[in-house]
């Protein structure tokens, strides 16, 4: 329960510094916003890394490569797309 | 070695917050995203080094297989197609969230004891709310990519399926959470989650689509926080609520610039059209006045200040460019040309900041609604193009109409109003837009990206 407790602490707080920084970002970078949160969402990939790696059963390193390939196309793309749009924001400045 | 890890993780959270705060500014974005990016490896390298892993065969194929996917996709991609992949991009988010928690649950079925009830309520919330984001991301890309009707697609009885779908899943839940070792209980709940996904999206029309797409990035990444608390991980509690926040924000963004509420949109629900409201008939009778690229040019050749508002026509015809040179070649002649645009303008937050940026104009000339809304009295020529509801003064003026209440770009009160339109149809609203038959108004009919070549040809002739 303590574990649970830390980790509920954790989501809260998080969520107020979400909204903090999440609020001051300007409406013209509202699409590299939505890509770039989409690529680090792809976090997932450390918990797909330990399922496909910890070789409990066939069954679970199955669901753990899956899990990484969709979770590293969500990191891969959503970085290098979101570095493409910023570099087009970027060059005239 | 494990207190190591976890601060490692804790860096690459910090990087993570970093990184977002570089987002709020164009002139820091780039390194924001870098820093991100760096957060990433950090955590990735950091649990290559857990000792749970036996074999890294199988990681390194699925980070192989997964690179090349993302790299092409990221490099190919048309910017005018952005909100396409957003949407999937958000639903492999939900996919993977599904499947490292069910993977996670079988583990702790392979092993004696029973398993933390934290473990099993995550679970069940993981596999729930991301395959509710996996399925209805893929419908969003349906719709935005045209391969499913981008109507409301409604049907009676369509809010008791899915309250009865979201019954089932609260009791297929409980099954997860009591009988942790019965995988077909998970396996069943993410049936049922992804059958609801499709029907929750389903009934959402096109011009409502950045809600939407706003609202499955914040799944995703309330998604990847429940799969946190499945494996009691911070870093990925830590990203997904940054992620569900931001996704919220702009959903509440969106939904305001709409006048709507989130349950409305969600819904498919538009207000109905007030009883005598006026028809198409009544207000564009003999009053729309049409004009020639030529004519149309005259006007820009003495308009000191001119003000363009993009809509998702332009991203349609991808008239991203010529407006761009258009706006250059005004600004050769001592013109000053702003853009002005509307929150909701496109099929996803910042759509049209992006095909604009991709068009080289530079960021300071794009003004959003308010600011443009302050002097537009001073504004000598206002473009439209392919923007019909954002720009339709019935939601100041009529109190009955569906759209009554939107805030919108008060084009009609700049001196002289040009909308380039192939035709007179109602915008998503299905209303007609008296702006369009107004005294300063012309309509330039036709294909946006043609008009808009022909009005610099005319200008260069002059």
């Amino acid at each position: 329960m303590d574990m649970f407790i830390m980790g509920l602490t954790v989501f809260v707080l998080a969520i107020f510094v979400g909204f903090e920084i999440i609020t001051k970002i300007p409406p013209t970078l509202h699409t590299p916003l939505m890509s770039g949160s989409n690529a680090i969402s792809g976090i997932t990939l450390v918990g797909a890394v330990l399922s496909s790696g910890a070789q409990q059963s066939a069954v679970t390193t199955a669901l753990g490569v899956l899990a990484v390939i969709f979770a590293t196309i969500n990191v891969i793309g959503g970085f290098m797309v979101t570095n493409r749009m910023l570099a087009m924001f970027k060059k005239k400045s | 070695m494990s207190a190591l890890i976890n601060i490692g993780y804790l860096v690459a959270s910090v990087l993570f917050i970093l990184g977002l705060k570089g987002l709020t500014h164009p002139r820091t974005a780039v390194r924001g995203n870098l820093l991100g990016a760096v957060g990433m490896l950090l955590a990735i390298v950091l649990t290559l080094t857990d000792q749970q892993i036996v074999s890294y065969e199988m990681i390194i194929l699925g980070l192989i297989i997964g690179g090349a996917i993302g790299a092409v996709l990221a490099i190919k991609i048309e910017m005018t197609s952005m909100p396409e992949l957003v949407a999937v991009l958000n639903g492999f988010g939900g996919i993977a969230s599904v499947l490292v928690a069910g993977a996670a649950l079988l583990e702790s079925a392979l092993k004696p004891g029973v398993p933390l009830m934290q473990l099993t309520v995550a679970t069940a919330v993981s596999g729930l709310i991301g395959a509710v984001t996996f399925w209805g991301s893929l419908v969003a890309f349906g719709k935005l990519k045209g391969l499913i009707s981008e109507n409301a697609v409604l049907f009676s009885g369509q809010q008791v399926i899915n309250s009865l779908l979201a019954a089932a899943a609260l009791a297929l839940s409980c099954w997860v959470v009591i009988d942790p070792t019965s995988m077909m209980a998970y396996w069943l709940l993410v049936g049922v989650a992804s059958v609801l996904g499709i029907l929750l999206v389903i009934p959402v029309g096109g011009a409502d689509m950045p809600v939407v797409v706003a609202l499955l990035n914040s799944y995703s990444g309330l998604a990847a926080a429940a799969t946190g608390f499945v494996l009691s991980n911070n870093v990925l509690i830590i990203t997904g609520s940054l992620v569900g926040a931001s996704g919220i924000i702009l959903t509440q963004i969106m939904c305001k610039a709409m006048n709507r509420s989130l349950t409305n949109v969600l819904f498919g629900v538009m207000a109905p059209a007030g009883e005598g409201g006026p028809t198409a008939d009544e207000v564009y009778g003999g009053k729309v006045k049409s004009a020639s690229p030529e004519e149309v040019a005259v006007l820009f050749e003495t308009a000191r200040r001119v003000m363009i508002v993009p809509g998702y026509g332009m991203a349609v015809s991808q008239a991203q460019y010529p407006v761009a040179s258009l706006a250059a070649l005004l600004e050769s002649r001592g013109t000053t040309v702003e853009y002005a645009v509307h929150p909701v303008a496109g099929r996803m937050p910042g759509h049209m900041n992006v095909l604009l940026a991709e068009a080289d104009v530079p960021y300071e000339a794009l003004k959003d609604m308010d600011e443009s809304n302050q002097d537009i009295d001073q504004v000598d020529v206002a473009l439209v193009i392919g923007a019909n509801d954002v720009v339709n003064p019935l939601a100041r003026t009529d109190p009955s109409s569906p759209i009554a209440g939107m805030p919108i770009i008060d084009v009609d009160k700049a001196r002289t109003v040009v909308i380039i339109k192939r035709s007179l149809s109602p915008g998503f609203a299905g209303i007609p837009n008296p702006l369009f038959s107004l005294d300063n108004s012309l309509m330039l009919f036709g294909d946006g990206k043609k008009m808009v070549l022909d009005i610099i040809a005319a200008l260069k002739e002059a």
